[in-house]
Formats: structure tokens, C-alpha cells, sequence
């Protein structure tokens, strides 16, 4: 009798289409799954829906020019870019940058990180169900696109950080408004903590799924909070200093397995919540330093470089952003190239998600936390 | 068997049937507007605020908007299961009101079996939800649609083993005669073990409680209610079963959504909340006003019925969702053997 009816049951795999318009693939990504009733059996991500030819545009601009299409690669971490292509543009003019202009750029980019855990933890809440804890991080992220506008004006993309130098200098409130803000924020972080991170429900949806082991995260090239939530010890701030990095006092952390697998979705998403303590350390150290003195000493009228090559890596939120630019004397850039953190953290997905459910595609993604402006530039 | 049509008798059953409908309809949109204000304060939002006084005209101006909506119907669609599976949830819901005594005087129909009813009549919301699913030639709907049938389906296990211990304990099925056993006072609750009992009341009380959880998420499960609306789950299926729908088609599993809130709660509160009795005596005895008494006791099961809607709000906003495996786990590791050594209990305590 079962021999009947199994020969008469065609099982077979369904293909099915997530994305490129679906809310949870974080912009207009589209997996492809191959699927054995819930369970997935391969996982392909199709990438381009956003490609806007950064890298041929940059050939055509000078190298001011480029700083505003750079805000629209990561554009929840626009800061941060600016600040890694404004390195590698340092590099090739070897200037010297005023001290209190590296304190800026310093305090904007944690700023910009502690935005952009924000909306990554957000995010991975309303992805695995919840919807309150997105927008209790909003709330917070808005304090800090209002000190953002305090600063240059823009909430979003700002154009802030220029090649030698910064567009404005701070605000006169901006140190006072800054520290209220580490006060009030500190406690937030301890809320979320209460209302998802320890959540029953929430552990048991995000532990032990996507498990990302160190070693596959190092072959793949996995860097930021992914590698770290995998227990691999890696933050180029540390292992290879840029601006003043090297003068403020943070530690690094990295994934323990605390409620199940080493390098598993919660440790991905608890090693985020980790690195806005560190964030605000150095905000709190950065703060109280600044020196006073001039923010636009050092900016070239016209910047063109001699002939040559630099690289230059930050440790953005998503991970490693590189950018390695070559000039042939002229006022553009020959050849920009982008090594952007969520293209090659997203590599690692189809690995890491095979054998998982539908609702554990969501997860792992959100843990991974891409951003298709980057990844398709 | 041989009545003849009976013009009267046939517009009083009339009117009995479109009482519920008269209340589902103004407490769905009403649902919906605090169940949005409720989200807000929440999240620290203020909610809608712009349509009519304090934003309470909104969710009308959005059921207008629905009506008004183009009516699609997805080319590859099964056209009638299409436009029947909607009709069919909402059958499901609103049939259950039928069984419920809203207060002494008013019940849809006083049937023996009310309880069983009712779990019996909400399976007909199962049976709308895979044609929308299938019908609606979508995958996420698909999805959505066995996801709910296997949900719905196991859920209703862990019911009916609240219902046969209460059986054992009231002996009764009827949601009328239940709600008169636990009298208007609070200590002769179903929680507190209904009233006549004696001391077997101390014993009962911890599995009652019990029971008690178990039936109110098991009806969070079957209203497909956060933390178990997998079957909706926006993040990963966008809509699930009704993706497809539009305009006042979608309205309706709306309406149908929130009408089994109501129903559910209500059925918990009846079961063990005293339904519609007041906690602490009447009024109207007091005064000796015997009309107001019906009233109150409306009044008492209302509010028991949209504060248990109250606590599924609230939990929809503070938790996240479940995975479809862990759901089942829920259902089949602990609830169904939970609820089955209650049972066990008190029958025993009952009956030896």
C-alpha cells in the first residue's frame, strides 16, 4: 500500500524566486532557492539590480568629484566611505592632515558606525519577526543623523569628509550634544538587549543557524562583524591602523558561542551590539581630546596627484572597504577599484545557508548585513 | 422536520444572526485603529492621528479605500476558488459567533455542543485559507497556505484537550451553561475551579491554570498571531495566502482576522474567565433593576474579550516569530503533552 502511493507521489524541488523585490533581502537582491519543501538545497544570490557603474563613473571625475557618488555605495555608512577613499587619495598626495581634522573624521566615522549597527540590528529583529526593536534603533539612529546635520547639513549622504580635510568644522554644540547622546544612548543598548538579544524566541531563531566557521570566513575573504562573529580576532584598526586609531584605547570583540555555535547568526548580531560599547568608547576618548586649531589647512585647490598606485582598507561597519586607485597624473583617477565588505561577505550565503529553512534564509542574510548599493555599486 | 416557513420565527433567527455581524464589523475597524495606536506606543510613535478625531476615523478611510480598489485577479488564478476562498475565512469566524453568550439573555444559537461548535466551524477558515493559497497560483501563497493548514490543524489538538478537561469538570459543552456555573463572583472562576466543587477546587486550580495558557496559544496559533503568524510572516513569505488579494477581497481576510481575535478571547474568557459574569455581583440586583443586568453582563464580557485581544496585541509587538519547525515542536513536544497530563489529572480527581 505505501509502495503505491509513494510511486504515485511526484516529489520534486521547487525553485523559488526571493527577491529582487522582497522585504527582507535588504534591496534588490535576488536569491534563488532551490527548495525541498521548506528546506533548502541550494541558494543562489543574483546580484546587479543596482549597478550604477561607480568605478567606470570615477574615470570621468576629478577626484573631489567622486566623494558624493563614494556616500552612495554604503548608504547607511556614508561617512565611512568618504573616509577610505579620502585615505587613498592622501596616500597618492602625501599631505599632512591637520590633527583636529583626523579627531573629526574619527568621531564621524564611529558615529556613522554605531548608525549603521543600528539599522543592521533593526533589521535582523524585523527579519526574524520583530517589529518593535526596529524602530526603538531608528529612534536612536535618528539622534545621530541629527548630529550628522548639526555638522554638514545632510542626514544621509554628506559629502563631509574632503581630501585633506573636512567641508565644515564642528558645530559650537556639537561636542555637548555628542556626549548627552553617549548618555542617553548607553541605555538603550541595555533596553534592546532586555526586549530582543535575550530573547527566548529570538535565540532559538538565530542560534546555531548559518553557522560560519573561521576558517571557511577566512577562505572566503568574510570580514567586519561576520569574521568576527565566527571568533576570529580581526579589525583593521587594530591590525592595521589608519588616521589616529592607534592612540585610543578599544578591544575588539569577537563571537563566543554564547547561546550556541560559535559563529552562528546570534553570535554575528551580538558581536554588532559589542562594537557600539567599543564605539563609544572611542567617541568618549575622541571627544575629550580634540584639539582646537584650522580644518581646511590642508585642502588642495586643485587636486591632482603624480603618477602612481594606493591602497588604502578602514574597517568600515560591514567590514573591509578598500580602495585602490591609480593615477596617471591627470586630474581623474585612471582606474578606481572597490573592494566592498558586503559583496564578499555575501559570497560566503550560499555556503552557509544550505540545508537551513525559508525563515533561515532571512536570518542569515540579515546577520550578514549587506547593502546592495555597495555590493552592486 | 415538516415546519412550515414561518415569517416571524424566520426574521427573529434573522436578527439573532446579524447581531454578531453588527458587532464584528464597527470592533474589526476598531481593532485595527488601536491595534495600530497600540503598536505606536509601543514604539515609542504616535500613531494615526490625521483622519477624524484623534486619527479614529483611519481605519474607515482605509476599508473606503479598499472598496473602492481595482479587483484583481492574478491571471494564472483558479477564478471561483479565488473569489470563494475569502468568502469561506470569513464564514469560518463569523459562524463561530454563534455559539457565544455575549450575555444571559442573548446567545446566537443555544446549541448543546457550543464548544465544539465552535472549534468544528473555525475549520472552515483552514479550508479557505489553502484554496486562497492554492488558488492564487503564487508560491509564497502556497507556502503560507500548508504552513497555516499544518499549523491550524495541529493547534487545534491542544483545544479540544482544554475543552474535554473542562468537560470533565463542568460537564457541560454549552458556553451559556459553563458561563452561568462560574456565578458572578471572581473566586468561582474557571481558574479558580467553578463554582459547587468543594475542596477538589484547591487541586484543580494549578491544572487549570495550566489549561488556561495552553488554550490561549493555541488560539494565538490559530488566529495566526505573533509569535505564530507564519503563515503571514512578512519578512519571508511578503503576505503569505492572501498576497495575491486586493481591494475588498482582502479586506475581508482582514475583517476575518480580527473577528477570530474576538472569537478566540472570548471563547478563553468564557471558558475560564467567568464569560460573561461579573466579577464581583450586579448592579442591577443591587438596585433592583433586573433590565440592567444583561447589560452589565455585556458589558463584562466585552471587556474581558478586548483585553484578551488586548494581551495578543501587545504580544504581536514585543516578540518575534517562530520558525515553522519550532512551531510544530511547541505544539507537539509540549503543549499536546502538557495538556494531556492535565487531562489525566483531572479526570482523577474527578471521577475517583
Amino acid at each position: 500500500m505505501t509502495n503505491i502511493i509513494e510511486s504515485k507521489l511526484k516529489t520534486d524541488e521547487m525553485v523559488l524566486n526571493m527577491g529582487p523585490q522582497h522585504p527582507s533581502t535588504h534591496g534588490v537582491l535576488r536569491v534563488e532557492l532551490k527548495l525541498d519543501g521548506e528546506k533548502i538545497v541550494k541558494a543562489d544570490s543574483h546580484i546587479g539590480y543596482l549597478h550604477r557603474c561607480f568605478e567606470k563613473h570615477c574615470e570621468a571625475m576629478t577626484y573631489p568629484q567622486i566623494i558624493p557618488y563614494v556616500d552612495r555605495m554604503d548608504y547607511l555608512a556614508a561617512m565611512s566611505n568618504e573616509l577610505g577613499y579620502v585615505l587613498a587619495v592622501e596616500k597618492l598626495l602625501k599631505i599632512e592632515i591637520p590633527e583636529r581634522v583626523e579627531y573629526i573624521r574619527v568621531i564621524m566615522a564611529e558615529f556613522q558606525r554605531i548608525a549603521s549597527h543600528l539599522v543592521a540590528l533593526g533589521t535582523f529583529g524585523l527579519d526574524t519577526g520583530a517589529f518593535t526593536p526596529f524602530l526603538y534603533t531608528f529612534r536612536d539612529r535618528e539622534k545621530i543623523l541629527t548630529l550628522f546635520e548639526l555638522t554638514c547639513g545632510a542626514r544621509l549622504l554628506y559629502n563631509y569628509i574632503w581630501v585633506g580635510g573636512v567641508s565644515h568644522d564642528l558645530h559650537p554644540d556639537f561636542i555637548r550634544l555628542a556626549k548627552e547622546f553617549i548618555e542617553y544612548f548607553r541605555p538603550k543598548v541595555v533596553e534592546l538587549n532586555e526586549l530582543l538579544t535575550y530573547n527566548k524566541i529570538f535565540i532559538e531563531r538565530t542560534a546555531n543557524i548559518g553557522v560560519l566557521p573561521p576558517e571557511l570566513a577566512i577562505n572566503y575573504g568574510v570580514s567586519g562583524p561576520s569574521l568576527r562573529g565566527s571568533g576570529v580576532k580581526w579589525d583593521i584598526r587594530r591590525e592595521d591602523p589608519y588616521s589616529i586609531y592607534d592612540m585610543f584605547e578599544f578591544d575588539i570583540p569577537v563571537g563566543e558561542g554564547l547561546a550556541g555555535t560559535t559563529g552562528d547568526c546570534w553570535d554575528r548580531y551580538y558581536v554588532r551590539i559589542l562594537e557600539m560599547e567599543q564605539s563609544l568608547r572611542i567617541l568618549e576618548q575622541a571627544l575629550d581630546q580634540i584639539p582646537e586649531g584650522d580644518v581646511s589647512a590642508a585642502v588642495p585647490k586643485r587636486v591632482k596627484p603624480i603618477d602612481g598606485i594606493s591602497y588604502a582598507r578602514v574597517e568600515n561597519p560591514k567590514g573591509e572597504l578598500g580602495y585602490f586607485i591609480i593615477s596617471k597624473g591627470g586630474l581623474q583617477p585612471f582606474r578606481v577599484k572597490v573592494r566592498p565588505p558586503s559583496f564578499v561577505n555575501l559570497s560566503v550565503f550560499s555556503e552557509i545557508a544550505k540545508g537551513h529553512m525559508v525563515a533561515d534564509v532571512v536570518a542569515i542574510l540579515g546577520s550578514l548585513d549587506i547593502v546592495l548599493g555597495e555590493i552592486d555599486r | 422536520m415538516n415546519q412550515v416557513f414561518d415569517l416571524p420565527n424566520f426574521l427573529l433567527i434573522l436578527l439573532y444572526a446579524v447581531v454578531p455581524l453588527l458587532f464584528i464589523i464597527p470592533f474589526a475597524l476598531m481593532a485595527v485603529f488601536f491595534e495600530r495606536k497600540i503598536s505606536a506606543w509601543i514604539q515609542n510613535r504616535i500613531g494615526p492621528n490625521r483622519t477624524g478625531y484623534w486619527g479614529l476615523l483611519q481605519t474607515t478611510a482605509d476599508i473606503l479605500k479598499l472598496m473602492q480598489k481595482e479587483d484583481i485577479v492574478a491571471s494564472g488564478a483558479d477564478k471561483k476558488l479565488f473569489l470563494l476562498a475569502p468568502m469561506l475565512v470569513f464564514m469560518g469566524s463569523y459562524a463561530a459567533y454563534a455559539a457565544l453568550p455575549f450575555s444571559s439573555i442573548y446567545i446566537g444559537t443555544n446549541i448543546n455542543l457550543g464548544v465544539l461548535y465552535m472549534v468544528a466551524i473555525s475549520g472552515f477558515v483552514v479550508a479557505g485559507i489553502i484554496f486562497a493559497g492554492w488558488a492564487s497560483d503564487n508560491k509564497y501563497s502556497i507556502m503560507g497556505s500548508m504552513r497555516s493548514a499544518s499549523q491550524l490543524i495541529s493547534y487545534e489538538i491542544p483545544t479540544l484537550f482544554v475543552i474535554i478537561s473542562i468537560f470533565a469538570v463542568t460537564q457541560e459543552l454549552n458556553l451559556k451553561d459553563i458561563s452561568e456555573m462560574q456565578t458572578a463572583n471572581i473566586l468561582n472562576w474557571g481558574i479558580f475551579g467553578y463554582a459547587g466543587l468543594g475542596f477538589k477546587r484547591i487541586l484543580l486550580i494549578p491544572a487549570l491554570f495550566v489549561l488556561m495558557i495552553i488554550l490561549f496559544i493555541s488560539t494565538l496559533a490559530e488566529t495566526n498571531r505573533t509569535p505564530f503568524d507564519l503563515p503571514e510572516a512578512e519578512s519571508e513569505l511578503v503576505a503569505g495566502f492572501h498576497t495575491e488579494y486586493s481591494g475588498m477581497k482582502f479586506a475581508l481576510f482582514f475583517l476575518s482576522e480580527y473577528a477570530n481575535m474576538f472569537a478566540v478571547s472570548a471563547l478563553v474568557a468564557s471558558l475560564f474567565l467567568g464569560g460573561y459574569q461579573s466579577p464581583f455581583g450586579y448592579l442591577g440586583d443591587l438596585l433592583n433593576l433586573p433590565w440592567l443586568v444583561p447589560l452589565e453582563q455585556v458589558f463584562w464580557f466585552l471587556l474581558k474579550g478586548l483585553l484578551l485581544v488586548g494581551v495578543q496585541m501587545w504580544m504581536r509587538w514585543s516578540l518575534p516569530r517562530l520558525r515553522i519547525d519550532q512551531l510544530m515542536k511547541v505544539c507537539w513536544k509540549y503543549l499536546i503533552p502538557i495538556g494531556f497530563v492535565c487531562f489525566i489529572y483531572i479526570t482523577i480527581i474527578m471521577y475517583v
